[in-house]
């Protein structure tokens, strides 16, 4: 099956696609044979053994077709956060829509666009950073996404300016987009001293459709560069979904990640920061909702390559029906990177029998003077806590639902801008209320 | 108001109340005092419907109305409260969140309409000045990060929204600096009323310095060996446990 793919970029290449850009062919051929040689990761890939791809590998995924006429504005409404004022980028299965994007109020030189047009101007940007980050040969999924690069948001903040409104990269699936695959690319660059909030969000219009989506977003936070980004991840129940998210944080940035994921059959989401600077944060949370018979993978990877930083990570889920999360969780602490402060902790809530969980945090600490701690709980909502709230008047049903509401509250309370946060809380209530 | 018969209650296959017997009138303070493992603590969550426990025999009349029978939050609708003697840390939810929405409940139970955030801040005014606490500590989750002393604090806060009728406190005073048992007292004391009771479990006499008892019982293995009035108390504190449990091995 992965011949198809070589195919379908040798058919491509040479075709007038958004590819001006003469330095990017060379790394998407890499990419190319990267993905010839390996193919799909098999099941005994100690990085996928928990992770079904099996129908992402076997099934013959068409090009979306990307036609964006075909929604109305009424309808990403609720994908929105009911701020006109913030800059929202639309791709509709896969293709820019500048008619449903919103450029908002970017008060600063920063860009915001789609990356297909950044490509045909690119003034060196682009060049230092698309696909120079995340590893083509880590992962396979990221080899095709390089090989495949045609669309994406780009976002660029100049030194020392405050994007103070977020951009919202919305990527929506259609009813018409079954059968298909898109591979959204997305590059943010934050210079030193500059700060910036990035939401993502995959969200689907035709709930109960299969698809493929492949994204992969690069992130380069400079010097001193403050960012909260956060991946609403909401695709159909029946659509598969591999993420992967690579930073590179240079000496004294902060970077803070919220992930939701609460849709697809299968999502998977690869997590990377490397820390290549002094005094560096780095925070990670998640929350996964899952239900039916989903399937949830989380990866996540923080490399502490020079000492003085901190990095602080939760994940958090909770899981109904026969679905299934995996917590995959590497802190790396290199020789030098003396006086590490690490801590990584992943807590499940089960609410039924048949959920089930595999979670692993991982530990590799070269460096003798750190302090790094991980662990991880699964189980249920506490007895003595639900009759604690059922004591003071709330009815069972009531107590379980305030009781794993707050569950997950507790790391969306962690957002830090409150538009989002209340977003997110209202996705919970909604979810939760539902199940 | 409250009358208890014969009750024996296990945790798993262990028994641990082995026939109580207690009748508390309208208008009542009652200590219930006794060392350590004497079975107080699992009578003060008996009484409020812990799942932990099991009831093997007897009765319980509360108001004319067969307690047992009622689920936990059935008994706060009618006005049983509980204060822990380890309350549950629930991050996530805010105080004020978390006691808006129990004090909807038992108005939603009488009949009542429920009241908005607004109208219960005025309500929490006067309740958090009678535990001198600013309004501060509604937006912190509950009981979580919470000392010992405000965990207390906070669960007397309860009560004084939740206005119970049957209000047990199960040793509310244990670790308290003379402050915070101050505090704790006064407001225990705040609701005391002709219509109601209150049964205070306690391991020290140090409490009924401040909360003034009808009654006291003192337990011992699972049963009530001896009654009497506040000199029970300080007898107890002269002679020590050592002295009744004597006296229920006897019996």
């Amino acid at each position: 099956m992965s011949e198809l793919y070589r195919q379908e970029f040798d058919a491509r290449s040479g075709t007038a696609t958004a590819d001006r850009a003469e330095w990017l062919e060379p790394l998407r051929k890499v990419a190319i044979e990267t993905f010839a040689t390996t193919g799909f990761p098999i099941a005994r890939d100690e990085e996928w053994r928990f992770t079904p791809i099996a129908p992402i590998a076997h099934q013959k995924w068409r090009q979306a077709a990307g036609n964006t006429s075909a929604v109305l504005p009424a309808e990403l409404e609720p994908y929105l956060f009911g701020h006109p004022d913030w800059t929202t980028l639309v791709f509709i299965d896969g293709a820019y829509s500048e008619d449903l994007s919103n450029p908002g109020v970017l008060n600063t030189e920063g860009r915001a666009g789609s990356l297909s047009e950044a490509l045909q101007n690119d003034d060196g940007i682009l060049e230092r950073h698309l696909a120079r980050h995340a590893p083509v040969e880590a992962n396979p999924f990221t080899a095709l996404s390089t090989a495949f690069i045609r669309e994406g948001g780009f976002v660029h903040v100049p030194v020392n300016t405050d994007l103070t409104r977020p951009v919202h990269l919305l990527y929506v699936t259609t009813g018409e987009a079954a059968d298909t695959v898109t591979h959204p690319r997305n590059l943010i660059v934050v210079d030193p001293g500059a700060r910036a909030s990035i939401i993502e969000s995959y969200v689907t219009l035709a709930e109960g459709t299969s698809y493929w989506t492949n994204a992969v977003t690069e992130v380069w936070a400079g010097a001193n560069s403050w960012i909260e980004h956060t991946r609403i991840q909401r695709e159909s129940e029946r659509a598969y979904h591999v993420g992967l998210t690579h930073v590179e944080q240079e000496r004294d940035s902060h970077y803070r990640s919220f992930s939701m994921a609460m849709g697809g059959a299968l999502a998977r989401h690869n997590l990377t920061a490397r820390l290549n600077g002094e005094n560096v944060e780095t925070l990670m949370y998640g929350l996964y909702l899952t239900r039916g018979d989903q399937v949830v993978d989380n990866h996540t990877a923080i490399h502490h390559d020079q000492p003085n930083c901190r990095s602080w990570e939760v994940y958090k889920g909770v899981l109904d029906g026969r679905s299934r999360a995996v917590f995959n969780g590497k802190v790396f602490v290199k020789p030098e990177a003396q006086k590490t402060d690490a801590k990584q902790t992943n807590r499940n809530l089960l609410l039924s029998d048949a959920a089930k969980v595999d979670t692993k945090p991982q530990l590799e600490i070269f460096a003798d003077d750190v302090k790094c701690t991980h662990g991880a709980t699964v189980g249920r909502l506490d007895d003595v806590a639900l009759f604690y709230a059922r004591s003071r008047g709330l009815p069972a049903s009531t107590a379980q639902l305030l009781l794993t509401y707050a569950f997950a509250a507790e790391v969306t309370s962690e957002v830090a801008l409150e538009p989002v946060r209340e977003e997110l809380d209202r996705l919970v209530r909604d979810r939760l209320v539902s199940l | 108001m409250l009358e208890i018969r014969g009750l024996r209650a296990s945790a798993g296959d262990k028994e641990i109340l082995k026939g109580i017997d207690l009748t508390v009138n309208a208008g009542e303070v009652h200590a219930v005092m006794g060392p350590n493992g004497s079975g107080k603590s699992t009578l003060a969550q008996v009484l409020a419907g812990h799942p932990a426990y099991t009831v093997t025999a007897g009765h319980v009349l509360y108001d004319g109305n067969d307690l047992l029978d009622m689920d936990p939050e059935v008994r706060a609708q009618a006005g049983v409260f509980l204060a822990f003697q380890y309350p549950v840390e629930i991050p996530g939810i805010s105080n004020a969140y978390f006691l808006r929405a129990a004090y909807n409940e038992i108005r939603k139970s009488k009949g009542l309409e429920e009241v908005d955030s607004m109208d219960f801040l005025d309500l929490l005014e006067e309740k958090l000045r009678l535990v001198e606490w600013g309004p501060e500590i509604m937006s912190r989750a509950v009981n979580s990060g919470f000392s010992g002393g405000e965990k207390k604090r906070n669960e007397i806060l309860q009560m004084a929204i939740l206005d119970p009728k049957l209000a047990i406190l199960d040793e509310t005073d244990s670790g308290l600096d003379i402050d915070a048992l101050r505090i704790v007292a006064g407001g225990v004391n705040a609701l005391r009323r002709p219509d109601n009771v209150t049964i205070v479990v306690t391991h020290y006499q140090r409490l009924l310095n401040y909360i003034v008892p009808d009654q006291v019982h003192v337990l011992s293995g699972g049963r009530i060996v001896k009654s009497g009035d506040k000199g029970l108390a300080l007898e107890l504190e002269a002679k020590g446990y050592e002295w009744l449990e004597e006296v229920g091995a006897a019996s």
